[in-house]
């Protein structure tokens, strides 16, 4: 009986097509960094300032255009279509620190925005710091040696 | 011709978590994780450095370049400042972009209301 309610469920639940994802994910994903570079390429010719910078001011642009996007509404309805080729991006950072923002801000300024914006982004930050200090004393022994 | 490799490098990256996503039970917080890691073990002995030299932008998007500066400010700030600059330099490359998407979606998040 347990077995059969299993293989009805494996029949019934959505097939997801892994190839196809994937497929999307590597074209939109590689979009992204096409966008990244045109974006470099020309903040350091208009501006006229270092790539270094202009790497700066790029991730600031997408940081910007995807908060605005989630929060007049449409950038949910991408990231469901595109997946991993705007979660990966830095799109994804600021799509998930913007949507959590607005979830919460009914809750007040304090307890619901500030206390719930990073939710979902802090685990990106705080894996981020500890894994670049556990790698860093890494090289740092490997250096004395 | 940087375009083209912007294109695949960053196309890779997200095909690769996209089929990481679908064949196990991984939640998309789970991936981001996971590559924010790797490009921080990849720092270690300077291979994003070279990988950026080829892939350029495609490099510096996906959110493995977060952990490679997470690392490079790290150990910069030891090789300047010595065990302190451990501390005091990990956060420095990535300010920009948390304090960018943290004020952007404090201001917008008073201003627009939540879409269902």
């Amino acid at each position: 009986m347990k077995q059969n309610y299993q293989e009805i469920v494996k029949k019934h639940s959505p097939k997801e097509n892994v190839l196809m994802n994937a497929v999307i994910a590597f074209i939109t994903g590689g979009l992204m960094g096409i966008v990244g570079q045109l974006l470099i390429d020309g903040y350091s010719s208009w501006f006229d300032i270092p790539t270094k910078e202009a790497t700066v001011c790029m991730l600031v642009t997408l940081i910007f255009f995807s908060c605005l996007f989630t929060s007049l509404g449409f950038f949910d309805k991408w990231v469901n279509f595109c997946k991993c080729g705007l979660i990966i991006p830095i799109t994804g950072f600021a799509h998930a620190t913007m949507s959590a923002a607005l979830e919460y801000r009914k809750e007040g300024l304090v307890t619901g925005i500030g206390a719930n914006m990073l939710k979902l982004s802090g685990a990106v930050i705080i894996f981020g710091v500890v894994s670049s200090f556990v790698f860093s004393l890494i090289r740092m022994v490997v250096g004395l040696i | 011709m940087i375009y083209l490799n912007a294109f695949l490098f960053a196309g890779l990256v997200c095909a690769v978590a996209q089929i990481i996503l679908d064949t196990t039970k991984l939640t998309p917080g789970h991936i981001t994780v996971i590559f924010v890691v790797l490009g921080a073990f990849l720092d270690v002995f300077n291979i994003y450095d070279q990988i950026i030299l080829w892939a350029g932008g495609g490099a510096l998007v996906p959110i493995t370049s977060f952990g490679h500066n997470l690392t490079h400010g790290a150990i910069h700030g030891y090789n300047t400042e010595g065990v302190l600059g451990l501390f005091s330099g990990t956060l420095d490359l990535t300010a920009a972009g948390i304090s960018a998407a943290i004020i952007f979606a404090f201001f917008m998040s008073l201003v627009f209301e939540p879409k269902d």
